[in-house]
């Protein structure tokens, strides 16, 4: 917007609590470089579900659930709070699953990615060279007039369903019924909870989404969004450098394929896009009552449960031919979706 | 005459967009009709960088921006 640069304090400071809280959490017992992966941590949740069956990746991670409730309670304090949706939610469901794809075969969503830049994982870098990338030509097809159409305003029991999911999943947390699995390395509940519930509501108030963050300044030159991303780096590398989490060159729960830690995120930033915002962006949405953010977030548990299901998923070892293929048939797809749902409008 | 843009139930960044559009094809009074917060405040934000002022008015279901320059 005309080049002018004006502090946005709300989104600053979610970065910045963001990544602070990013290698708190790794210090108490999230895995390396993971202190928060929305989609890691679903695909944890997944397996705590059952969608999976790979034990030491399952667990209902609690920060999933802060995120959501969070984003719920300051939006019932700000009278914010209202059901809508029905902007082409089964579409949303399987950009959600081959965002998740994508996400996998690179190993983090948009905020790992992140958190991994700032323990000095450089390889996280192929993968937002891909995401820049892939939110690139997601913009163009928004310039083309691509859209997912309007939402509605729905009855009110809609909005309901994801804080309530997300309460149950507590539920589920606490009393430990034996069909499910808490297994993954963890922070404290107590502290994952809170951490969650602070993110998901100063979210609510910034907005904060790291795909918003560079879409924005690719189509608009407008760096609100972004002074989030900047703040985030900012803070998780100076406390994992006070904290000795600061590793250049090494990486952990990574891989070094190039092609794949591109693609991988192409696929993503540019499903991303075409959603609206980032995974953890998703489940904020959610928890105020949208409910195209809802369906998107259990596209991405279902997907989650896909990858590992089919051995699509990398590892240090490198990603197998499953997830490599699964990843070019998921560009096609959007690619196919970019240029199909153009100039659509569902006024009245 | 000010250019009306409804860009209810449009989600992000489409209803930004859509005022951009507006504000570069030369409209100097420009009315957006919505129904959610994000918007408001990114098409104020626009609005503002853009030198215009901006009034915002809300009636029961939706919240009125008016732009002039």
């Amino acid at each position: 917007m005309s080049g002018k640069f004006r502090p946005a304090w709300w989104v600053i400071t979610t970065g910045a609590v963001f990544g602070v809280l990013f290698a708190l959490l790794i210090k108490l017992g999230n895995p390396p470089n993971m202190g928060v992966c929305a989609i890691c941590f679903l695909r944890d949740t997944a397996g705590a579900l059952g969608l999976h069956t790979i034990n030491k990746l399952s667990y209902i991670r609690p920060e999933i659930i802060g995120f959501i409730l969070g984003s719920t309670i300051i939006a019932l304090i700000t009278r914010e709070f209202k059901a809508t949706g029905g902007s082409s939610p089964l579409l949303r469901f399987i950009i959600g699953i081959f965002v998740t794809i994508g996400a996998l075969v690179f190993l983090g969503c948009p905020i790992r990615m992140l958190g991994r830049i700032a323990g000095g994982d450089w390889t996280a870098l192929e993968g937002l060279l891909g995401l820049v990338s892939g939110i690139y030509v997601g913009t163009q097809f928004l310039k083309a007039g691509f859209n997912l159409g309007r939402m509605q305003v729905l009855p009110g029991s809609n909005g309901w369903v994801m804080p309530v999911i997300a309460l149950g999943l507590l539920i589920l947390f606490l009393t430990r019924p034996d069909f499910i699995v808490l297994k993954g390395t963890h922070a404290p509940l107590i502290i994952s909870l809170i951490a969650g519930l602070i993110l998901g509501g100063l979210a609510n108030r910034s907005r904060f989404c790291t795909i918003g963050g560079i879409r924005d300044l690719i189509l608009m030159a407008d760096t609100y969004l972004l002074q989030g991303i900047a703040a985030l780096l900012i803070s998780a590398f100076i406390l994992n450098l006070i904290l000795g989490q600061f590793h250049p060159g090494r990486f952990f729960i990574a891989h070094t394929d190039f092609i794949w830690n591109f693609a991988g995120m192409f696929l993503a930033g540019l499903g991303l896009v075409m959603l609206g915002g980032c995974p953890f962006r998703q489940m904020v949405m959610s928890g105020y009552g949208n409910t195209d953010a809802g369906i998107t977030v259990l596209g991405m548990l279902f997907g989650a449960g896909v990858a590992h299901n089919f051995k699509l998923v990398a590892s240090p070892a490198g990603v197998p031919n499953n997830g490599k293929a699964a990843v070019i048939i998921g560009i096609i797809i959007l690619v196919v979706l970019g240029f199909t749902n153009r100039k659509f409008d569902n006024r009245g | 005459m000010a250019k009306e843009i409804d860009v209810r139930g449009l989600s992000c960044p489409l209803p930004v967009m859509l005022v951009k559009k507006a504000i570069d094809a030369g409209e100097v009074e420009i009315k957006v009709i919505t129904n959610d917060s994000a918007a408001v405040s990114n098409v104020q934000r626009l609005g503002k960088n853009r030198g215009f002022r901006v009034e915002v008015d809300k009636d029961d279901d939706n919240i009125i921006l008016l732009l002039k320059r």
